[in-house]
């Protein structure tokens, strides 16, 4: 029973994606369903996000750079040519998303730190410099009437407002399918060895895991969940546009698993739907990102790292038992990250 | 192409160069006190530029540049007092995740402070028609400061490294923290003034550019971005390597216009990044040994 | 407490303001606005919301649109796509608007096109862009004037001048780009070459190293197609370059600050825009003078800063929609959109607005004026 706990938040979100609409049309806030449905594909690129940076340990700042690769080669390919079926548009614009995070993952993954962290956002910039600059992905303006995407007929993602209803369940049951993945993901023996990854990339190595392996494929899973999201955000709004790509954009997926927990895939989640649905509402008006910034700040300061916990906690189990504490756990040294 | 044409390319080279070289300066001296890279780095040099801005009216120039690099300086001691000094110890990625936060904070607190609105200084000398031929190149009177500015900081700096008590208690810090405490050096000092000399640096090249290019809350992003660059090619922690990596960077960027459209002349400074990171992590003139923590 | 449970608790307080939403008398007619306020393109978004304020301040004073008083929902979308679409979804949906002005970018505009044009609701778009209103869509209006007009009239004058090489020079946005695709279709048909063309990055410092590079083709002019900075900065470092060529700038040079940001170097521009900034040189019997002397005048008392062209596309847009309402007497959908594409010979601050089934613009050649920077202050442009 204990090991089903687990999936608490992807039971959440399946029951969500059913009971909300008919319980928000009851309470006459059937809009609502809106900004929720929009948030969710926000927040499947963070849970992506989350996967490799919280538990692989990797800071990525180009996340939107693998969304806005999904969203715009998804539209173009569907512009350009109307007759390919928007399956084989979508499907291949996260194909491409995951060969580019899997042709620069393993140059850039060979980073620590800051470096790793400024070799992701010059991915972003190059991917907005192209969607801005290039005149048949419409440059500044984007790209506007893309057409919607049956997945299955009579289950169309669109913007229209007969299919709200529709597109809020097909939001969140990705959403949860998503989840659901990376829960198992990082219960398995791959997800221990993140963890071990993380808390100390020698030892983890010395103990004989592939890491360079693993942080791959972490990427590249990262880079699919943010293209997936892309794609179909795509196509329930109807146009992409270069700010989706841009460097404030990979920030607040940052910001997002920060502010969730770092390693906290329920948190990601959470921080995830909110967030952007009170950005999407204009709650915060002009302060948008002031309040953002504020959020993002306090978490670090005052919210202890859940590492912290745990380590404490190894501690205690430690001087309980009698055995030496265990070397594992030093977080990676003050910003010396240079390349191995 | 007429060489007087080839000359001209210099002199908006020297002025990117310049502002590169002083926040990439300011990176260096945070990472060798505390080994944090700062990503508020850039807002330090919008702060200059929009306060002196707004004191320009009341105050003479001179007086109006002094106090924003002062007022800055100050800010930049705040900005660690308050919210670095916690997380000294928490792991690159919540150092990196909390500068980043703290970017956004400073930029949207300029925000309100002073609307969306660019602001502008007067020239230091000269107005914005004043011309200086040399060699059939024209340029600002401008550029003489924003050359003079870079000179000052780097003779300063090498000459307090060097020279003064304090910046060899700094040298000393940065080199051990721990061995320096015992001498009587106090690490937690020398982590405030390195912050605070850090956004001094910035503030004085924001003020000193700010005629030519202008100033608005939103610059500091990209200032960090390139400053960080400089940094990297230079060789993180090395502020000489710095001015060196700035200014061919600046040139860089100058020159590239002849060749490649004016819209891609980012894509320069983005591409140095990442071949520096792949290539040379350590940079030009660092090497494993020597990245740490020498001016 | 947990990681990140703070922050979650916050949130959720949050989250339970957001579900009030706006609620007023039944009896007055709601107006959504989405304009990019902060953001990229807050020099025009910022005077637009003004104005507008204002405006709709002005109307309720003087008793309203058809007896009813005027609630103008505003939304800042700080220029980005994705909140404008979530703005106008929610001022269809939720505040069930009758209509909506904005947004402030092209893009945008084009991201919420459909969304207008099927929930049936009308957009009057302050943005520029030929995609707004070609194809015509029966619900999507635009009010600010075409850039071929601009574009032709920059020619024009080149051509009294005696101006036959130039170099073109644009901003990286929707803007700029859409301005130099108009300068290079209209070149050869008014006799120009355009020896350099070029866009930069719109957050550029300084272009210098792009306006060498234009000077070395041996130009004789040059167009700058952008906002704010680069317009002032360009023609500073024109000056500091000690460049001969005539700098001509596009109609987003309309506002004084502008002239006073580029300061010496301002002099002797020539630029084309609506007559809004020369209301005072106008002659008595031009439609405009009037309302362009009052609109002047009210945004310096209200807002202490000179007013500007692009706030003048959130008064066209409101006067207009208030015209429409009372023609069809009704705030029905489909109403109000025959209704403003009746609407003949209406003063606005951009021109004489016309509109018909296949111009939902409105705005002719005649619409422009040529104006020039004499000692720091805009002036008609006389021609040499």
């Amino acid at each position: 029973m204990a090991g089903l706990k687990r999936y608490l938040p992807v039971l959440a979100c399946a029951l969500c994606a059913f009971l909300l609409p008919p319980l928000f049309a009851a309470a006459n806030a059937a809009y609502l369903l809106t900004q929720l449905t929009m948030s969710a594909y926000y927040a499947l690129a963070s849970l992506g996000l989350c996967a490799l940076m919280g538990y692989a340990g990797q800071i990525s700042l180009g996340q939107a750079g693998f969304f806005a690769i999904g969203a715009y080669a998804s539209a173009f390919i569907s512009k350009s040519d109307p007759s390919i079926s928007p399956w084989i548009a979508c499907a291949c614009a996260v194909l491409l998303a995951a060969l580019v995070a899997a042709l620069i993952g393993t140059p850039v993954l060979r980073l620590k730190g800051h470096y790793l962290a400024m070799a992701t956002l010059g991915f972003g910039i190059i991917i907005e410099k192209i969607a801005r600059g290039t005149k048949s992905l419409g440059g500044a303006d984007g790209l506007s009437g893309v057409s919607p995407f049956a997945i299955l007929p009579g289950l169309v993602v669109t913007g229209g407002k007969a299919a709200r209803a529709a597109n809020f369940s097909i939001a969140w049951v990705v959403l949860a399918l998503g989840l659901l993945a990376l829960v198992n993901l990082v219960n398995s023996r791959a997800g221990r060895a993140l963890r071990a990854l993380r808390d100390g990339e020698e030892a983890a190595g010395a103990m004989g895991i592939d890491i360079a392996g693993y942080k791959l494929k972490v990427f590249v899973i990262g880079a699919v969940y943010a293209a997936v999201a892309g794609v179909l955000l795509t196509r329930y709004d109807g146009s992409i546009g270069p700010g989706e790509a841009s460097f404030v954009k990979s920030v607040r997926y940052v910001a997002i698993v920060a502010v969730g927990g770092m390693d906290n895939l329920t948190g990601t989640l959470v921080a995830g739907i909110v967030l952007n649905f009170l950005s999407l509402r204009g709650i915060f008006g002009k302060y948008d990102d002031a309040v953002f910034g504020l959020i993002l700040v306090a978490v670090m300061l005052f919210a202890p790292e859940g590492r912290a916990l745990r380590r404490a906690a190894r501690a205690a189990l430690a001087a309980r038992t009698g055995r030496p504490r265990s070397a594992a756990g030093a977080p990676q040294d003050r910003g010396k990250g240079a390349a191995e | 192409m007429p060489h007087a044409f080839l000359l001209q390319y210099f002199f908006p080279g020297l002025i990117y160069g310049s502002i590169y070289a002083a926040v990439a300066i300011g990176f260096n001296i945070i990472y060798n006190a505390t080994g944090i890279i700062n990503f508020a780095q850039g807002e330090f040099a919008m702060l200059g530029g929009m306060i002196a801005s707004t004191l320009a009216g009341l105050l003479p120039l001179w007086l109006a540049v002094a106090a924003a690099v002062a007022l800055t300086a100050m800010s930049g001691v705040a900005v660690e007092r308050v919210f670095l000094r916690r997380i000294a110890r928490g792991g690159v990625l919540k150092m990196i995740v909390t500068t980043i936060g703290l970017s956004i904070l400073i930029r949207e607190a300029a925000l309100l402070a002073w609307g969306e609105s660019v602001r502008t200084l007067p020239f230091f000398s000269g107005n914005e028609v004043s011309s200086v031929s040399f060699l059939g190149a024209n340029f600002s009177p401008q550029v003489f400061w924003v050359a003079g500015a870079t000179a000052l900081i780097v003779a300063g700096l090498t000459a307090f490294f060097k020279f003064t008590l304090t910046g060899k208690a700094m040298r000393g810090c940065s080199a051990d923290r721990d061995g320096a405490s015992l001498c009587g050096i106090d690490p937690d000092r020398m982590v405030a003034m390195a912050f605070g000399m850090s956004a001094g640096i910035g503030a004085l090249a924001g003020c000193v550019v700010a005629p030519l290019t202008q100033t608005h809350y939103a610059i500091g992003a990209t200032l960090a971005i390139k400053g960080f660059t400089v940094a990297a090619f230079g060789g993180l922690g090395n502020s000489g390597a710095a001015v060196i990596a700035g200014l061919a960077l600046g040139m860089l960027e100058s020159y590239s216009t002849i060749l490649i459209p004016e819209a891609y002349k980012d894509a320069v400074a983005i591409c140095v990044l990442l071949v520096v990171l792949f290539a040379k992590p350590t940079g030009l003139f660092g090497s494993r040994a020597a990245s740490l923590k020498e001016f | 407490m947990r990681t990140g449970t703070v922050a979650k608790i916050a949130a959720l307080c949050a989250l339970g303001l957001s579900f009030i939403s706006s609620s007023y008398a039944a009896d007055t007619i709601k107006i959504g606005a989405i304009f990019g306020i902060t953001g990229p393109a807050a020099y025009l978004g910022a005077p637009e919301d003004k104005t507008a304020r204002m405006v709709v301040d002005d109307i309720n004073k003087s008793g309203g649109i058809l007896g009813r008083q005027v609630q103008l929902i505003v939304k800042d979308s700080g220029a980005s796509a994705e909140k404008a679409i979530s703005f106008a979804k929610q001022l269809v949906d939720e505040e069930n608007v009758v209509a909506i002005i904005g947004p402030t970018t092209s893009g945008e505009s084009m991201a919420i096109k459909d969304i207008c044009q099927s929930a049936g609701v009308p957009l009057i778009s302050c943005a520029s862009a030929e995609t707004i209103t070609t194809p015509v869509a029966k619900y999507v209006f635009k009010v600010p004037p075409k850039d071929n007009y601009i574009a032709e009239w920059i020619y024009r004058t080149m051509n009294a001048m005696g101006i036959s090489k130039i170099g073109v020079i644009a901003a990286n946005t929707g803007f700029g780009n859409g301005g130099k695709a108009q300068l290079e279709k209209y070149a050869s048909k008014y006799g120009i070459t355009i020896a350099v063309s070029e866009v930069y990055d719109a957050d550029a410092t300084d272009l210098t190293a792009l306006l060498t590079k234009v000077n070395a083709a041996g130009v004789q002019a040059v167009v700058n197609w952008s906002i704010e900075p680069a317009q002032s900065i360009v023609a500073k470092n024109m000056a500091q370059l000690k460049m001969k060529a005539q700098l001509f700038q596009s109609h987003g040079f309309a506002n004084i600050k502008y002239v006073e940001a580029a300061g010496e170097a301002a002099d002797g521009i020539i630029f084309p825009c609506s007559r809004l900034v020369v209301a005072s040189e106008l002659p008595d019997s031009n439609p405009q003078k009037k309302l362009l002397m009052k609109y002047n005048a009210d945004y310096k008392a209200l807002y202490n800063e000179d007013a500007s062209t692009f706030g003048g596309h959130a008064y066209d847009a409101l006067t207009i929609l208030k015209a429409a309402i009372e023609s069809a007497k009704s705030t029905d959908a489909d109403k109000i959109a025959a209704a403003l594409e009746g609407i003949k010979g209406f003063s606005g601050t951009a021109g004489v607005f016309n509109f018909s089934a296949a111009d939902h613009n409105g705005l002719a050649m005649d619409s422009v004026v040529m104006v020039t920077v004499k000692k720091g202050k805009f002036t008609l442009y006389q021609g040499k």
